[in-house]
């Protein structure tokens, strides 16, 4: 790994809301850093806290979330700034791309106008025509078609890929640098998932942008991401360079994760599931969050939490990490 | 689903066309009326007969001509009073959804407390107190109305500001007034334009009765609720309150038929 800095540097970050049943505690610490040009990816399953974390970087949680720890954006610190610089940084120079391209466009809006909107906030006494000319631009090069009519149409006139693509060219008509990604593919099928990621890798190369991929679509993950974060009920388990937590996990839980991916390659009886359910985060297990699901699990497990700690290659928070070998 | 083309049924059409006849009414009454509406042309309380079509009233006035001129009395007021309620309202309304906390505390309080009136009440005490004239009932009629809108506006506002639009628009840098006006505030207006086409005819009823009891227009003004309070005195003269009384339930029956059309046209959910 190089020495430069990161891109973005979260430390330490927590998050918890505050309801009737008291505080519960959704992100639990993680660390995470993404470099120029590089894809950082956070993986989970629906609940683990990776969503409300990005939330949480880009600011955007409700009153009722208390957040802690520290977000640096090329060094400055974005935790505790007034909200007009902080509005000023969204979308400019960090902009964000939703799960649902279907909700996520403002359905009384033409496309055109809400991709140029984006452009003339960060861009006060652009002309009209520049922005036009930019919107255009944008669209083709998220590889959508006649962008020159399509500027015109409404979102429900555009096919969910199309929609996920003007997303994507909204999001990236500051020349941000960097993306956040949350699951930008999960509403689409499969061959427009591979377009969309497509676009994505273009416009990496094209613009060394740093790329922050949240998804549970591991394939995405071994196809296009640098490094992965692993998160269980919202904590970090385990990190590392993607072909090193591929082949060589150590946490039960990514190899759990690992296993149950269907193998078009090998006739399986049974799909491997991993049994029971993600922990509520009313009653979190004690000591390891994971344990009541591991096949591992020792006595220790259910007592003392485990820390997240260098082996091997990864980083992972395990009691039994250096035990774990394939 | 939404069935463009299939909005156009047999009470929308009534509705249409009864409003479009009394709104033509009201703007063109000055050029072919019949008679003068305030002056004796014939005898005064003569039966209807092809002469006077609706006969003549107490002082021999045309009724017929006074309920023709109700329209240009009656119908700008009620324009008036939606439209000065529903832009208090929904602004009020918008304040209180999108700000929240005690802002909104604040407005939904005083909305509670104006609703907890019966509205001809609440109406009646404040026109009393500011007195008689058409302009005291629109202002009591407007202080009776515009919670009706706050309330629809801040139950929208409330809706549409958690939809994932308005957090991708965050994301982009958007300010809270350009979210507000640009990405919530267009959403939010179906139900309010629904309504305030139902509340027309309401809102016209209102007035005919606080001119009825004494309270709107006053004398010799042909407005169709001081006309009604007129004929009221007379009863065997029943042609007197035959004109406005119909007038009033006609362009009533009108409005309500356009709401309903336009709340299937505009409301999915109310749909079949």
């Amino acid at each position: 790994m190089t020495q430069t800095t990161p891109l973005i540097d979260v430390r330490d970050l927590r998050v918890a809301f505050k309801t009737p049943l008291g505080e519960l505690e959704a992100v639990r610490g993680i660390n995470l850093a993404v470099k120029e040009g590089q894809v950082a990816s956070i993986v989970g399953e629906s609940g683990s806290g990776k969503s409300v974390a990005m939330l949480a970087v880009m600011g955007l949680l409700p009153s009722n979330a208390i957040v802690s720890g520290s977000v640096k954006f090329r060094g400055k610190e974005l935790f505790g700034l007034p909200s007009r610089e902080l509005a000023n940084i969204r979308g400019d120079r960090i902009a964000m791309i939703f799960q649902d391209p279907l909700t996520a466009l403002n359905p009384v809006i033409k496309v055109g106008d809400q991709i140029a909107e984006a452009i003339k906030l960060h861009n006060r006494g652009i002309s009209k025509k520049d922005a036009f000319a930019r919107t255009v631009e944008l669209l083709d090069r998220v590889a959508i078609p006649q962008p020159l009519q399509r500027v015109n149409q409404y979102p429900h006139e555009f096919s969910g890929g199309m929609r996920q693509r003007a997303m994507i060219a909204m999001a990236v008509a500051n020349d941000p640098e960097l993306l956040i990604a949350d699951e930008p593919t999960t509403a689409l099928d499969v061959t427009v998932q591979a377009q969309i990621l497509q676009v994505l890798d273009n416009l990496r190369v094209s613009t060394k942008i740093g790329l922050l991929l949240i998804t549970h679509d591991l394939g995405m993950i071994a196809g296009c991401a640098d490094s992965v974060t692993v998160m269980y009920a919202g904590s970090l388990v385990e990190f590392g360079a993607v072909d090193d937590v591929f082949y060589n996990s150590r946490h039960p839980y990514t190899r759990g994760l690992l296993s149950s991916l269907p193998k078009l390659d090998r006739e399986e009886e049974t799909l491997f599931s991993i049994e029971g359910a993600p922990p509520s985060l009313i009653a979190r297990p004690t000591g390891c969050a994971f344990h009541p699901r591991c096949s591992y699990a020792v006595a220790r497990c259910s007592t003392e939490e485990p820390k997240l700690r260098s082996v091997d290659k990864v980083l992972s928070a395990c009691h039994l990490a250096e035990n774990l070998r394939n | 689903m939404r069935r463009y083309g299939h909005w156009v049924t047999l009470p929308v059409v009534f509705g249409l066309i009864i409003v479009t006849f009394w709104l033509t009414v009201a703007l063109t009454i000055d050029f072919w009326s019949p008679f003068d509406p305030l002056e004796m042309v014939a005898r005064r309380l003569k039966p209807p007969s092809t002469a006077h079509l609706l006969g003549t009233d107490a002082l021999g006035r045309d009724v017929l001509t006074r309920t023709l001129y109700g329209a240009k009395h009656s119908i700008p007021i009620a324009v008036i009073v939606v439209f000065v309620a529903v832009s208090i309202g929904s602004l009020l309304g918008a304040i209180a959804g999108y700000i929240g906390g005690w802002v909104d505390a604040v407005i939904m309080r005083l909305v509670d407390i104006t609703l907890s009136f019966p509205p001809i009440l609440l109406a009646m005490a404040v026109a009393a107190s500011l007195g008689p004239g058409i302009e005291n009932a629109a202002v009591a009629m407007i202080v009776v109305w515009w919670p009706v809108y706050a309330r629809l506006m801040r139950a929208q506002v409330l809706e549409v500001r958690e939809r994932d639009h308005v957090e991708a628009a965050i994301a982009s840098g958007v300010t809270r007034s350009r979210l507000l006006f640009i990405h919530i505030l267009p959403l939010c207006w179906t139900p309010i334009l629904i309504n305030a086409t139902m509340d027309f005819g309401q809102v016209l009823l209102l007035a005919a009765s606080l001119s009825f009891i004494g309270l709107g227009a006053t004398p010799p003004t042909p407005e169709w609720g001081a006309m009604i309070s007129d004929g009221a005195v007379h009863f065997y003269q029943w042609w007197i309150a035959l004109g406005p009384g119909l007038s009033i339930l006609v362009v009533v029956l009108g409005f309500n038929f356009l709401g309903d059309g336009l709340r299937d046209i505009l409301d999915p959910r109310s749909s079949d």
